[in-house]
């Protein structure tokens, strides 16, 4: 932007450039405005109950402040005290169904993350036939898209009878990812081959090597993997909603949605639902709060899934 | 993506056969096989089934039959398919377009602007929450009555919009929930790409004089091109297979204004228990999906940057 052999010209770009540059941010922090507010909305709600929030449906702040809401759709309080403060009297326990999904986000992430990473150390560094037919394979699953094996993965799971089981939900994606493996995969193959090498003089075996010198070095990209899974795990709906909606095994997102259809329509329990969507939400933000650089890096990533 | 070249074909044979008898074979074997178990299970055994079933009758009741290209004649003729596809796409044209240009304009914000992390952050935060929390956050955002913008409305003067209750207005507002949980994600992910753009291009454009516009449809866009396809592709098929929201707003309502393509599928299929009926529509799901994402590469050569 200096050019001194023309300064007229360098005066109005600049001038351009800073005018601009106010508009740019204001356009950058009303997104940020747009983003933060629902959020925030969300948040307040969930801290008055029911009858304060609609006397007062738009003080910015919450109208009242109590965790009533959070104890209720835990299932701490009593079904009287619950429908009192605007509850529909059918017992909440979120408790459990937090519980639930932390199970299954959790078994998914060990699963996937360990066979994900066995696999993809052999296709980058173990000869075999077949490799590169099978690792071509792989790279079909992430062209096609769920709906296609989403019938037949119903029908296999009834006619194991795991339905309304935890398997039925941790099973499908457990052993294998043709993403992580693709990632992992091309993380292995950037390893110099040196401290391998010199493991296995020390006479370890393959799987030691893989064990004990490969992933302690690869810390970055199996948290950007294990950040991913998560994500996706804890996030989805579908197909807990198709083979786990049964009271015991129900996680989280789905006993969202059955929540939402048992309140009454004509005055919708808003307090309990932000409740149970703040605890929903919480994994993901929390996550962001702890190791956010890692998270959005992370994301960047996920764009070649 | 370097799939290693395969030797002649002569010596990989006799490789080959080298390969079996030495011991790194059966070790690479039980090493991968967990994730080949997954992947026949789950994956391709399930998507040869798929298509086979689409063919049948299946109905969790009785026997299943070959009766052919039936299902697929059915679904053709059946007006409530092509509804759900008109819907689905009208969903995809409210979606996507939007959420893209104000993507890009995003992602260039913060490339010109901050390379700060918590500016990041707190865009891409609505797509770390569930979908299901967020439909029920703006379920409540756009409640007639008691929601945050009707009350804005109403401040302002401005008559109550009933969004998600009407159905000339219902699958805008689905699209716009959408778009707020995704546009920084997507935004994120062309950062990404803009930050393998060189320096000294930005650099040369300035030393010519141009504007802040012109580089941008001169340097900053066809070289973002290939991650743009790529996000975009994507994108379309992601919105094509829009369920959650729906499930927990409009459940296909009103006037079935929402009901689209997975919502079609996920009645008959799990719903009625026509598995092979649904199989046939998810087939019919997946070549247009497929027939999409050949024909914007084919348009945008998505695989050769301008960089080179």
């Amino acid at each position: 932007m200096t050019n001194a052999s023309n300064p007229a010209q360098s005066r109005s770009a600049g001038r351009r450039f800073s005018a601009g540059k106010i508009v740019a941010w204001g356009a950058l922090i009303l997104m940020i405005i747009i983003t933060l507010v629902p959020l925030w909305w969300m948040i307040r709600t969930s801290l008055a109950t029911n009858r304060e929030m609609i006397a007062d449906p738009k003080s910015f702040l919450p109208p009242g402040f109590t965790t009533l809401n959070y104890s209720r759709v835990m299932g701490f309080l009593s079904v009287e005290e619950s429908r009192a403060l605007g509850g529909s009297g059918t017992a909440i326990n979120f408790f459990q169904y937090l519980r639930n999904s932390f199970i299954v986000t959790l078994a998914v992430l060990a699963g996937q993350l360990f066979f994900s990473s066995l696999s993809a150390y052999a296709f980058a560094r173990l000869k075999f036939p077949f490799r590169e037919k099978i690792f071509f394979l792989y790279l079909t699953a992430l062209m096609v898209p769920g709906i296609v094996t989403l019938i037949p993965n119903y029908i296999l799971i009834r006619s194991l009878g795991w339905m309304n089981t935890f398997q039925a939900m941790i099973a499908p994606t457990f052993l294998f990812s043709a993403f992580a493996i693709f990632f992992l995969r091309q993380f292995f193959l950037g390893i110099n081959h040196e401290l391998e090498e010199a493991g296995k003089l020390d006479g370890a075996s393959v799987f030691g090597v893989f064990w004990r010198v490969v992933l302690p070095m690869s810390g970055p990209p199996l948290a950007t993997i294990a950040i991913l899974i998560f994500i996706s795990t804890w996030n989805d709906y579908m197909w807990p909603l198709l083979v786990g909606s049964k009271e015991e095994v129900r996680v989280l997102t789905v006993a969202l949605g059955i929540f939402r259809s048992q309140t009454p329509q004509g005055s919708p329990d808003w307090s309990g639902l932000m409740a149970g969507a703040v605890l929903g939400a919480l994994p993901g933000v929390l996550m962001f709060a702890l190791m956010g650089k890692r998270v959005i890096n992370s994301i960047q990533f996920s764009g070649y899934r | 993506m370097t799939i290693n070249p395969s030797p002649s074909s002569n010596t990989r044979t006799s490789n080959w056969l080298k390969m079996w008898t030495k011991g790194e074979t059966w070790l690479a074997y039980l090493f991968i096989l967990p994730g080949l178990v997954g992947f026949l299970t789950f994956f391709a055994i399930p998507a040869v089934r798929g298509l086979l079933f689409s063919f049948t009758n299946a109905d969790m009741v009785s026997e299943a039959q070959w009766i052919g290209t039936q299902n697929f004649e059915n679904i053709l003729k059946d007006e409530n398919f092509w509804h759900s596809l008109a819907v689905t796409v009208q969903y995809v044209l409210l979606n996507i377009p939007l959420q893209t240009v104000l993507a890009i304009g995003l992602a260039v914000l913060m490339n010109r602007l901050t390379q700060n992390m918590l500016v990041r952050g707190v865009l891409v935060l609505p797509w770390l929450i569930p979908n299901v929390v967020v439909a029920l956050l703006w379920l409540w955002m756009l409640d007639p009555q008691l929601g945050l913008i009707n009350q804005i409305l109403t401040t302002l003067g401005m008559d109550r919009v009933p969004f998600l209750g009407n159905p000339s207005s219902a699958m805008a507002s689905i699209a716009g929930i959408n778009i707020w949980r995704h546009v920084g994600y997507t935004a994120l992910l062309l950062f990404a790409g803009l930050q393998t753009i060189p320096k000294e291009m930005y650099e040369a454009a300035a030393i010519d004089g141009a504007t802040e516009v012109r580089t941008f449809f001169a340097v900053t866009l066809p070289l973002l091109r290939p991650v743009l396809v790529f996000v975009l592709i994507t994108s379309i098929i992601g919105s094509f297979q829009i369920f959650d929201t729906i499930a927990i707003t409009t459940k296909g309502g009103p006037v079935d204004a929402t009901r689209v393509i997975y919502w079609y599928i996920y009645n008959f299929g799990f719903e009625r228990f026509k598995m092979g009926y649904g199989s046939a529509v998810a087939v019919i799901l997946f070549l247009i999906l497929g027939t999409i994402t050949i024909i914007q590469l084919r348009l945008s050569r998505a695989n050769t940057s301008d960089l080179d």
